[in-house]
């Protein structure tokens, strides 16, 4: 048994007494900023790439890991009860939940979120753990042109899962590859749009895209509206749901996990697309359809478990192929490379204490998410209370320095003040940002293969239809082209992200 | 359809065709090479046309049929407060050492706040950098020196 052999190495990993110890300080952390609103975890994990050098390899990405599925996790939480979704996943969790809380059934939707969670998050590391290995065995079959079609369908991918103008989208994918060429030439070495610096030689650091685009940008499009922050409701009593309740749960959870799970794989936002469309299944096939909406427990449960298992399996392309499905993995491929490990295929060969460490890491995170968030509701909610005039001067310090300490190279900072700007023009006119620091992270490989696959065919550029996996791949970037483009299918589209938004 | 003009639309295009531009021209100084061997200067002339047309096609859009995106006030105070910090921090902090820098810092960040009031910001700037400096220099052995002087 294969499986069990590597379950049984990654536990024996992940169990070493700093792995769960920075596995619970990344939930723990992912859970904070998954409440707080303001932070997401793109941001955090930005902040504290620099912090886990020092750590061995496995636990700097168990720490990072737990911080992303910590903070889908965490979002629910103000989601229920203030209305406040923390991450965008915990949009849907708001409509039924919060509806809940104000019934006086806060704790049901709590234990139906975090039951739905750590369920979803159990069977989600288990499809993960049989998905990897073979996967990667497929991967490794890839040639350059291959690996060019694959990149450039998932960025295009994406795109049709993003809310939002596709327009827009597609040209910050181009626009992140294009910021992704500064620095010198792989091949050539010639610099790049250096300006004569330097200190541009390396590129620019996608640290710092992601703090400016993700931290400072956010914070300035908060500090347009400086709001008070809506007021808690009552107390928290009986988190146990009645029977009733637990009766149901479990359709709902066992039908989002299935649905998250597979959506998970999709670059770009598969985990807010499952938790959408989780919801959505789930008020068709109701007998109860005319709760939904007005605190039907199936609308937290289902949802719930979708975004969870969601978050889980997007760590199959990562771990499989190295290609990142949210800002987050992107962060974590940079990650990987500054232990000196590639991602790719080969990882899960070469390092497999990391990739079954990482894995199993998953289960004990869920695990330690149920024991802090029901027991230790109270300490959640009191977060809230810590005014935002504290919140954001602390992002931007700890911000600051902690990109500042990767390089000690200050255009590593200005680069910050850079990206905050664009990154805040760009979102008020309606801009994702995410698209363009998967761009920015996948342009280089996109150059790497595209030029490498040219070398190899001697320049015939028919290589790429010429191969059935590359012409596979690109047949189906045509037609998520394509769906992107139509107007009805948009238009169902963006029903799908806006209903009862 | 609607004539609908959106100013989100015409800026966001012309942010990407700006930008799109700029590496179109910069990449003509570079070796194009030719498709079997492309030079150091291929890619980044392909991706920064696309960008540039990617861009023009909003722009053209914005004008014929926009988008209708509520567009709140700009909070001039914050941007050019926090762009000041964060600059400030990467010119001064070798210069004036890591805690007078990280206090102006984020004292420059704080008053972004219109709400805030003086003793407040000051209160979190110094609570701010004692945490930072508990956690960086202290903690994760961050080596800067503390003080420029």
């Amino acid at each position: 048994m294969d499986l069990l052999d590597n379950l049984v190495l990654g536990f024996s990993t992940a169990l070493l007494i700093q792995n769960v110890l920075y596995c619970f300080v990344g939930v723990l952390l992912g859970t904070a900023v998954g409440v707080l609103p303001g932070i997401g975890p793109t941001a955090t994990v930005a902040m504290l790439l620099p912090i886990t050098f020092e750590f061995e390899p496995v636990t700097a990405l168990i720490m990072l890991a737990g911080i992303y599925y910590g903070a889908q996790y965490g979002g629910s939480t103000t989601a229920i009860l203030i209305n406040l979704p923390g991450e965008s996943s915990a949009a849907v969790t708001a409509l039924d939940g919060h509806e809940m809380a104000r019934q006086g059934r806060a704790g049901p939707a709590l234990a139906a979120a975090a039951i739905g969670s750590f369920v979803a998050g159990t069977i989600a590391t288990v499809i993960l753990a049989v998905a990897a290995p073979p996967l990667a065995a497929v991967a490794l079959e890839f040639g350059p042109a291959d690996y060019f079609a694959l990149v450039l369908f998932g960025l295009i991918v994406s795109i049709t899962l993003a809310r939002g103008s596709p327009l827009k989208a597609l040209a910050m994918i181009a626009l992140g590859i294009l910021l992704g060429t500064v620095g010198q030439d792989i091949y050539t070495g010639t610099p790049r749009f250096v300006l004569g610096q330097r200190e541009l030689y390396g590129g620019i650091d996608f640290v710092s895209v992601a703090v400016g685009m993700f931290g400072i940008a956010e914070i300035l499009r908060n500090l347009e509206n400086e709001r008070d922050r809506p007021v808690l409701l009552g107390q928290v009593a009986g988190l146990w749901p009645t029977r009733e309740d637990r009766r149901r749960i479990v359709g709902p959870i066992l039908r989002g996990t299935g649905l998250g799970a597979a959506l998970g794989v999709l670059p770009g936002g598969g985990h807010v697309l499952s938790s959408f469309t989780s919801y959505a299944v789930e008020k068709r096939i109701s007998k109860r359809r005319a709760e939904f909406g007005h605190g039907a427990i199936e609308g937290v449960a289902g949802p719930e478990s979708a975004n969870n298992a969601a978050a889980q399996t997007s760590f199959i392309p990562l771990l499989t192929l190295g290609l990142p499905a949210h800002p987050v993995m992107a962060l974590m491929v940079g990650a990987f490379i500054v232990h000196g490990i590639t991602p790719g295929p080969n990882v899960i060969n070469d390092e497999p204490e990391l990739v079954w460490g990482l894995i199993a890491s998953m289960w004990i995170g869920n695990m330690l998410l149920v024991l802090l968030n029901l027991p230790l509701i109270g300490m959640w909610v009191r977060l809230l209370r810590i005014p935002y005039q504290v919140l954001f001067p602390m992002i931007v310090l700890f911000a600051v320095i902690g990109t500042y300490s990767l390089g000690f190279n200050e255009y590593d900072v200005y680069a910050i003040a850079f990206f905050g700007l664009l990154g805040y023009v760009l979102i008020k006119c309606g801009c994702e940002p995410a698209p363009l620091l998967l761009g920015f992270v996948l342009g280089p490989l996109l150059e790497e293969n595209l030029r490498r696959a040219l070398i190899i065919s001697r320049g015939d550029p028919t290589v790429f239809l010429s191969r059935p996996i590359s012409a596979g791949l690109l047949l189906l970037t045509a037609a998520a082209l394509i769906v992107v483009a139509l107007p009805t299918i948009r238009r169902r589209r963006e029903t799908v992200f806006t209903e009862d938004d | 359809m609607q004539r609908r003009r959106s100013l989100p639309d015409v800026l966001a295009g012309g942010v990407f065709a700006v930008i799109g531009g700029v590496f179109v021209v910069g990449s003509l100084g570079y070796d194009r090479g030719t498709p079997l061997r492309m030079g150091p200067g291929y890619f980044p002339l392909l991706v920064g046309a696309i960008v540039t047309v990617l861009g023009l096609a909003i722009v053209v859009k914005g004008l014929l049929a926009g988008s209708d995106l509520p567009f709140e006030a700009v909070p001039w105070r914050a941007i050019v407060l926090v762009t000041v910090a964060v600059v400030f921090f990467g010119v001064f902090v070798r210069v004036l050492g890591f805690v007078p820098t990280s206090f102006v810092t984020a004292l420059l960040t704080a008053f972004a706040s219109r709400r805030v009031r003086p003793l407040t910001a000051l209160a979190v700037a110094a609570g701010l950098t004692v945490a930072a400096t508990l956690i960086f220099i202290v903690g994760l052995q961050l080596r800067l020196p503390l003080w420029g002087w």
